[in-house]
């Protein structure tokens, strides 16, 4: 018991830190069916969250005075959803210059502003995984953020702490991009290793010589340290395990090959994205111990899922690969406890694991499980509250709560949710969402180039 | 070795007849829930097949001898799903060209027919057709008048087969709204090209009602008259002039239906269908008052305008529902069109009334193409095009048993169940070589 108070304590402690710059609140969720995901179904519970940490879940818990409570009676309450792949908020997608890119982040453009994160939220999504675009063979760093509508700083929507991680992309995104739109390796699927290869020999190299710096330095005051390089910089932080690789990818066998890459330097950690011919491989995946963040059913948009199945989230987790479901679209993002139940009707998933594709499974990806994806206590306060099982097509959202606040209430959802209006703008522009244009990976990789290809 | 192999010829054998079910066989299904549609709900229902109709549907039903006895005892029957707006057959991989047969050259081609180009082998249709969906409408694009959309059933061998009988030319109408996200033309630029294009579009008809009558004097006496000079794209254009063929009028933000609401009125269009209406919801009651009937979809998209609600594109059906609109519901998608029944759902689950979600993928798609005869509903003298699952479509806890099209039970696999099938439990796993 001491022991436990002290764990909570120090998970206060722990957690205040890292909020400290953002609001946090207390809510007593009250008499709902709590999907733990982690723990089963717990019916006709209540959840307590104080300064946005869940601080207890039992049934008949009474509320601190001023917190308020949120009628769940009749309601079903998940751990707020989180999105493994993710393009809303930021102001740009692409650094498509080169290559590799490893140096830009796309922490440093991120918009509050963006009303995609709002809808997001009103589909219970409570974290996303903001990634770079998949024009380049190593692109730049993603940033993990809290769906914290209305804080207007963009350092407020960054999860403080979570780990870093960084996008690469392998297939017909970088080869169009560089060798077939700038005539510049990778042109194919081996200059895509060579790539890889070089890039991660240099890194290796540059960390060489400035460990070989560092202990020269000890005896000699005068020793000349390297050159500074902000990309080997970051690459070096892949090969200490400092940050995790998430990989665009289709086929098995360029999957196969970026294995053997890292096992040849030494990295360990990843999670391939999209990886739509990740079924092939499942066990290779599986021994690895590689993660599969997928889409549900996309295929067919390009010939490298071709050869898709929509029984690819079962396949995988029936072969043990840790699997998320992601949406990678400011369309699927509002309905990815849709996604996740399609894994119910290809391949039969339970209703445990059909919600582990979008929360606990991610959070674990990302390396936030201690934190976000599942109601336990000492864990963030970020749930969503839903009408029915949240795996039901009738299923709609009635709140979601993002540290303990509400951020989304389907009772208080006025029509226009903007933050900002620009007062020059005569009339809104209307646009109509062509399927192309909500599946964003199409476009990140050249938007020019594409459209070109399109129009011609 | 013989061992297996008389194991997998007796498989075949056991397959077989299910596979190759013939047309003109009778067959039975048994203590079926029956969602008719329109002639509401049977429990513990009989419905007979027979030469690809329905020839009897109903309770104390005689079982006629040597029928095929499907038992459906705990299953629900209904219509095949009807997808109003898709590129089946027309569009097997999105980024290649070499594979996209949907558009031609040029702005002014309604003579283009999407029947001729629809490739029976697509990949995309058995994937669709396990999952209940028999009939789509399949569309071309590309243009202002890019071709004529047909009606296909999703099994067949040829075209012809396939085609479910109806075809309308399709007009993209003049655009007031953006492309999409990397449209940046200025609003100016944007105004100008629609202005233009309507302008072009009412030349265009100018000339097709010429034709149109040219051709109407000149058939009536043709002894005494020249015979019109031959426009391919006025030939097809003649018959929806005429109001014999339909107009499927693409068409998507309030003020361009509110225009094209102007446009078929000024030109005294009677056979005209509405298709898109992403804000249909905004102008439903004009659209009710004039009768125009409405193809909708996808509803599983995003608002268009930033300060709508989060949920007006899942209301849409609903609202324009409930003005009086009649709908059919689309995917507007290819690969995923066997999506359909969760666009219905999520039409449902923001309002509209689940029977009028069903309706809007069965029946009232069969009534706007005309094709209610055949199609839409289960009922005697019908084409017995319908599928068998375990629960709620709607649902994606719902598996689909059993397809039937024009009385041919589909087989339940596709690309999808078959890399289904293989990897599950891949064979060698991890060993380099299969020792087993």
């Amino acid at each position: 018991m001491k022991f436990k108070l002290l764990f909570l304590s120090a998970a206060f402690i722990f957690a205040s830190n890292c909020l400290a710059q953002v609001p946090t609140g207390d809510v007593l969720v009250r008499g709902g069916t709590v999907l733990t995901v982690t723990n089963g179904t717990l019916e006709n519970t209540d959840v307590l969250i104080l300064n946005g940490i869940i601080t207890e879940i039992g049934e008949n818990l009474s509320a601190p005075q001023g917190v308020s409570v949120v009628d769940a009676v009749g309601m079903y309450v998940m751990p707020g959803i989180i999105d493994a792949h993710s393009h809303i908020g930021i102001s740009n997608v692409n650094e498509s210059s080169a290559p590799v890119t490893a140096q830009v982040s796309v922490g440093d453009v991120l918009n509050p502003y963006s009303i995609a994160i709002y809808r997001a939220l009103a589909g219970g999504v409570t974290s996303s995984h903001v990634m770079h675009g998949s024009a380049n063979v190593i692109g730049g760093q993603n940033e993990t953020i809290k769906h914290r509508w209305g804080l207007l700083d963009p350092d407020e929507l960054r999860m403080a702490d979570a780990p870093r991680t960084i996008k690469f992309a392998l297939g017909e995104n970088p080869t169009r991009v560089h060798g077939q739109g700038s005539n510049k390796r990778p042109a194919s699927r081996m200059g895509v290793e060579y790539v890889l290869r070089e890039t991660f020999a240099k890194a290796q190299r540059y960390q060489e010589a400035w460990a070989q710096y560092e202990e020269e330095a000890k005896s000699n005051p005068r020793a000349i340290s390297p050159a500074y390089n902000g990309q080997l910089e970051v690459m070096s932080d892949i090969l200490t395990g400092d940050i995790l690789i998430h990989c665009h990818s289709y086929r098995a066998d360029e999957i196969l090959m970026l294995l053997d890459v890292l096992g040849d330097f030494g990295v360990n950690q990843i999670t391939f994205q999209h990886v739509n011919e990740g079924f092939k491989i499942a066990p290779e995946l599986a021994e690895f111990g590689a993660g599969a963040s997928i889409f549900a059913d996309w295929w067919a948009y390009k010939f490298e899922v071709y050869y898709s199945t929509a029984y690819n989230a079962a396949i995988l987790t029936r072969n043990g690969v840790l699997t998320s479901i992601n949406s990678d679209s400011g369309e699927l993002n509002r309905h990815l406890y849709h996604e996740a139940a399609k894994s119910q009707k290809y391949g039969g998933l339970s209703d445990t694991e059909a919600l582990s594709l979008i929360t606990i499974n991610p959070a674990k990806q990302l390396g936030i499980a201690d934190r976000i994806g599942s109601i336990e206590v000492g864990k963030e306060g970020d749930l969503a509250i839903f009408d029915r099982h949240p795996l039901s097509i009738y299923a709609v959202n009635q709140k979601t709560i993002v540290d303990g606040i509400t951020y989304f209430d389907i009772e208080r959802d006025a029509d226009d949710m903007r933050l900002s209006v620009d007062p020059e703008s005569p009339i809104e522009t209307t646009v109509l969402h062509s399927h192309d244009d909500t599946h964003q990976c199409l476009h990140e990789g050249a938007l020019d180039l594409y459209d070109f290809l399109e129009s011609n | 070795m013989t061992y297996l192999y008389s194991l997998l010829i007796s498989a075949v054998l056991l397959i077989a007849p299910t596979k190759n079910e013939a047309v003109d066989t009778i067959t039975v299904l048994t203590n079926a829930r029956i969602v008719t549609i329109t002639q509401g709900t049977i429990e513990n229902g009989t419905i007979i097949v027979e030469d690809g109709i329905i020839v009897q549907l109903g309770t104390d039903i005689d079982i006629p001898d040597g029928a095929q006895i499907v038992d459906l005892a705990g299953l629900t029957v209904y219509p095949g799903m009807i997808d109003s707006g898709t590129q089946m057959g027309l569009v097997e991989v999105g980024s290649l060209s070499e594979t996209r047969d949907a558009s031609e050259l040029g702005d002014l081609s309604p003579q283009m027919k999407a029947l001729t180009a629809v490739n029976p082998n697509g990949v995309a249709i058995p994937v669709t057709r396990v999952n209940g969906i028999t009939t789509v409408l399949t569309v071309p694009s590309g243009g202002m008048l890019p071709g004529q959309a047909a009606l296909i059933n999703l099994h067949g061998y040829t075209p012809q087969q396939m085609y479910a009988g109806f075809e309308g030319v399709v007009l993209r109408f003049p655009s007031t709204g953006r492309r999409g996200r990397f449209d940046s033309r200025s609003e100016e630029d944007v105004e100008k090209a629609a202005t233009e294009a309507l302008k072009k579009l009412n030349d265009t008809w100018d000339s097709a009602e010429l034709h149109h009558r040219i051709d109407s004097t000149y058939q009536a006496r043709p002894e005494d008259g020249r015979r019109p000079e031959y426009v391919p794209s006025m030939e097809a254009l003649k018959d929806v002039v005429r109001g014999e063929q339909s107009l499927i009028i693409q068409v998507n933000t309030a003020k361009d239906i509110l225009s094209a609401l102007d446009w078929i009125k000024a030109r005294n269009m009677t056979n005209v269908i509405f298709s898109g209406l992403a804000e249909g919801w905004r102008v439903a009651d004009k659209i009710a008052e004039a009768g125009v009937p409405c193809l909708v979809g996808p509803v599983l998209s995003i608002p268009t305008r930033a300060s709508d609600r989060f949920d007006k594109a899942y209301k849409n059906a609903a609202l324009m529902h409930e003005a009086g609109v009649k709908i059919a519901i689309r995917s507007d998608d290819t690969a995923n069109a066997r999506n359909l029944p969760y666009h219905a759902g999520f039409a449902a689950a923001y309002g509209l009334p689940v029977e009028a979600a069903l309706r809007a993928i069965t029946i009232n798609p069969a009534e706007i193409f005309g094709v209610d005869d055949r199609l839409g509903s289960l009922e005697v003298g019908k084409e017995a095009t319908f599928f068998v699952a375990d629960g709620d479509p709607f649902e994606t806890s719902t598996t689909i048993l059993h397809v039937f099209i024009a009385g041919y039970q589909v087989p339940m696999e596709s690309r999808h169940t078959r890399l289904y099938e293989e990897f599950l439990n891949r064979n060698p796993g991890l060993n380099k070589h299969n020792r087993q």
